[in-house]
């Protein structure tokens, strides 16, 4: 019952869908009030709806209802509740409805938060919103239902893959969508700005807090997903330059330029055609992640289904939203006036130029990520590309982005001066400089760039506090003045530096762990030792264990450190016994020089066992400082200047957050 | 600086970064890719010894053999022509006997692969589209219907 009631509320979505899609429209066109004023009930009603469809999938889940085909496919009675949960959308049909959910979540936002939003803007924006959902409602209806039943119902169901058992996992797919989803509305936004042929600042300001949430969400959603990665795989690496990794970091360059070009838009009124187009790639590259990871046609952990149809649906779907987008941008923006005018060297012009290496650093990683579909659709040689070629490409365009990062924020709006600029960061560029020098003087291997990668770090946050000290006069005025100037600074300006500080730590933590880590792989006995970064490893054997659904055999080790006992690690490998499958569990030591790694490997044949050990310096930088990123614009979405322009939107974001939260647990 | 200049130097940046860009892709497409084979493409094509390739097929079941460090030797063959392989590591987890496997490595002088990673996708149901695709082509694909869908395998 509970199933068909979902599948029920999931039809009426789709028709709620259609009416807040076409009658808006019609009603803007008739100057109709009535008839447009349709587009904030039907926003309200559909996600209601979505929400019966997805809680009714979730009750079948938890009460392990496996007369579900979805859940007999994707669950089982042993499993923990936690993964019950996630494991709603562990798999392509649950995850399509979280998907859906997002959406309509975030269009009844713009429907019951955005009242002072222009009547003609907020249909028209919902009306877009409206069509998205369509697609995707269609979608699921058509060729991903998850309300199917089997009869008769097995007694126990086939499990879920293990290695997405996982707490970090079980929550990267809310952010992750979150992120692709809420750059819908930008998307949204600039289609009824094209539709209305009428685009001013206060539309920047409307449209940057919900970039600035999506683009939050997204960056919680990779690193959460590199953090797991990282300890679940086994292989100690944090990217990989997957494909599936790509999809989601190519919305993240294009959503990161946005954030920057918005900015311009707001405060100067210029460059509004580029922000309306690269809001419409930066959607249209989510939507290419979705149907990258949705239809299969990449080889990857996340192609759960394979199914033809469904690449062709999601196919369809891109070609219909990225051509219309383009099309209607091509015929509607040249009636946009120009904007303010600027000198090369000014904010503007910094910010030109972070867009510039944004998005050619992002085409670098589509071509990477695209090339070896393209050719073996054409003469069907398949080719891989991997890691160092992403290293050539997309390497140096970001550490140009890196260099020329501290000097924007510096210079002045309209008309900058290069020269007063660098003197400011004159200290942060000396510092610089001194820590590559020590790095060069203390570490004996690793590749000679290492040092200087160090030293970018560590300019990117000097030149975040070097922003914020010029900014308060720290040393130019007295105490008492620049803590006035200090408290009175605009928010946006402290999560602008958190921000860059942050990409400063990443910055830090990748280049040393790249550079210095340490491996060793040995067939280890028990009563053996291993040596690796100072530390000594003794190997006390293997024990079985009994875990909730699953069989361990765990790994004893001691570790020791010049004698002294520092801590016991028991790296493990599970056996699901549902899913007949096993998963390698690494043990991992963390100090702040950086991550004591250990992973059990395979049993060899006089009682050894195969051992990996890695010591990954300073790893946990990089998602500290994605932490610091997602923190640092969560700071600026507070700013009282994007509630002044819209009071009720930047209460609705806080709002919408604490509903979200309990809502994808 | 007039507004011609202006829009000068903003094109002319834009164009010395798209060409640096397109430089690098170049370069790094000539040097960074690598290319996918099956052991019969291996034969057929003669493929130099040290050129980096993906090697795609199943671990012939029976075949793989540890020596008492961290070695393995195993076969991987397309149903038509085999080629072994040896690697030094950690295999993962979803490695097994007539499972599809894809190694990355170089082909030395003595007929051997030797692999530096070997990847078992994470999926037991999985199987690389590619080593379907493989044997499909090849006709002794005994798996379900569509690309990476269920490949028989002889452990289970």
């Amino acid at each position: 019952m509970i199933a068909e009631t979902g599948h029920y509320a999931l039809i009426l979505a789709l028709g709620v869908a259609i009416v807040q899609m076409v009658l808006p429209v019609i009603g803007t066109r008739l100057r109709d009030p009535q008839l447009t004023a349709i587009a904030v009930p039907a926003a309200q009603l559909e996600f209601v709806l979505i929400a019966i469809a997805f809680f009714a999938l979730m009750t079948a889940y938890v009460t392990s209802d496996f007369s579900v085909l979805n859940v007999w496919q994707n669950s089982a009675a042993a499993k923990p509740m936690l993964y019950k949960i996630s494991g709603v959308w562990g798999n392509h049909e649950g995850s399509m409805i979280l998907w859906v959910l997002i959406l309509a979540l975030f269009g009844a936002a713009v429907a019951t938060f955005g009242t002072n939003l222009p009547r003609q803007l907020q249909a028209n924006v919902l009306a877009v919103q409206g069509s998205i959902a369509v697609a995707f409602l269609l979608f699921i209806v058509i060729t991903s239902n998850p309300f199917i039943r089997i009869d008769p119902a097995p007694f126990d169901g086939q499990g879920m893959n293990p290695v997405l058992q996982d707490p970090a996992l079980a929550f990267h797919p809310p952010f992750l969508y979150a992120g692709y989803v809420g750059f819908s509305m930008a998307f949204s936004f600039a289609v009824a700005a094209l539709i209305d042929g009428r685009i001013d600042a206060a539309w920047a300001r409307w449209v940057r807090p919900w970039t600035l949430a999506a683009w939050m969400c997204l960056t919680l959603g990779i690193s959460m997903g590199s953090w797991w990665a990282y300890y679940e795989l086994g292989w100690g690496g944090f990217w990989f330059w997957d494909p599936v990794e790509n999809a989601s970091f190519m919305p993240w360059l294009a959503g990161t330029a946005l954030l920057h070009s918005a900015l311009v838009m707001e405060k100067r009124d210029a460059l509004k055609v580029w922000t309306i187009l690269l809001a419409i790639i930066t959607f249209s590259l989510s939507l290419m992640g979705t149907f990258l990871v949705r239809s299969g046609v990449l080889t990857s952990v996340h192609a759960f289904a394979v199914d033809p149809a469904r690449g062709v649906f999601i196919l369809a779907i891109m070609g219909v939203f990225i051509g219309g987008s383009l099309a209607l941008f091509a015929w509607r923006a040249p009636l946009l006036s120009q904007g303010g005018l600027f000198a090369p060297i000014s904010r503007e012009g910094s910010l030109v130029l972070n867009n510039l290496l944004l998005t050619v650093a992002c085409a670098a990683v589509f071509v990477g990520t695209l090339y070896p579909l393209g050719l073996e659709a054409l003469t069907g040689d398949k080719i891989s590309v991997g890691p160092p070629f992403f290293n050539l490409t997309f390497g140096p365009l970001i550490v140009a982005l890196l260099i020329v990062a501290p000097f924007g924020p510096l210079l002045a709006w309209k008309r900058g001066d290069l020269l007063a600029a660098a003197q400011r960061l004159m200290a942060a560029a000396i510092v610089a400089l001194l820590v590559m020098v020590l790095v060069l003087a203390f570490t004996q291997k690793g590749p000679w760039l290492a040092p200087l990668g160090v030293g970018l770090g560590v300019w990117l946050i000097l030149g975040a506090v070097t922003d914020i000290a010029s900014r308060v006069k720290l040393f130019e005025a007295a105490a008492g003045e620049a803590w006035r100037r200090a408290r009175n600074l605009p928010r946006a300006a402290y999560g602008g530096a958190l921000a860059h500080a942050g990409l400063g730590l990443v910055v830090i933590g990748i280049v040393a762990t790249t550079a210095w880590r340490a491996e060793r792989i040995e067939a280890l006995a028990p009563g053996q030792t291993i040596d690796i970064a100072g530390y000594q490893l003794l190997f006390g054997g293997v024990e079985p264990r009994q875990g909730p659904n699953y069989r361990a055999r765990v790994g004893m080790f001691k570790v020791t450190r010049n004698g002294s006992p520092v801590t016991e690690l028991a790296p493990s490998k599970r056996e699901f016994t549902v899913e007949k499958n096993t998963t390698t569990e690494s043990a991992i030591h963390v100090s702040w020089r950086g991550d004591l790694y250990v992973v059990l490997g395979d049993q060899l044949k006089n009682g050894a066992y195969s051992v990996r050990v890695y010591f990954n310096p300073l790893v946990r930088l990089i998602w500290l400082g994605g932490l610091v990123m997602f923190f640092g614009g969560g700071v600026s979405l507070s700013d009282r200047r994007l509630r002044v322009g819209a009071p009720k939107r930047a209460r609705a974001k806080t709002v919408v957050k604490a509903e979200a939260v309990p809502a994808e647990k | 600086m007039t507004r011609k200049q202006r829009r000068g130097v903003l094109i002319g940046t834009c164009l010395v970064v798209l060409g640096v860009a397109v430089g690098l892709v170049l370069y790094a497409m000539r040097d960074s890719i690598v290319f996918f084979y099956s052991p019969s493409d291996v034969a057929d094509m003669h493929v130099a010894p040290g050129q980096r390739f993906r090697l795609g097929g199943l671990v012939e079941t029976g075949s793989v053999e540890r020596d008492a460090g961290t070695t393995v030797r195993f076969v991987v063959t397309d149903r038509a022509k085999t080629l072994p392989v040896t690697y030094t590591g950690v295999l993962p987890d979803l490695f097994r006997e007539g499972q599809g496997v894809v190694a990355e490595g170089t082909l030395g002088p003595d007929g051997v692969f030797h692999a530096d990673s070997v990847l078992a996708k994470h999926d037991e149901k999985y199987m690389p589209p590619e080593v379907a695709a493989k044997l499909k082509s090849e006709g002794v694909w005994r798996g379900g219907a569509d690309a990476g869908g269920t490949a028989q395998s002889a452990t289970n």
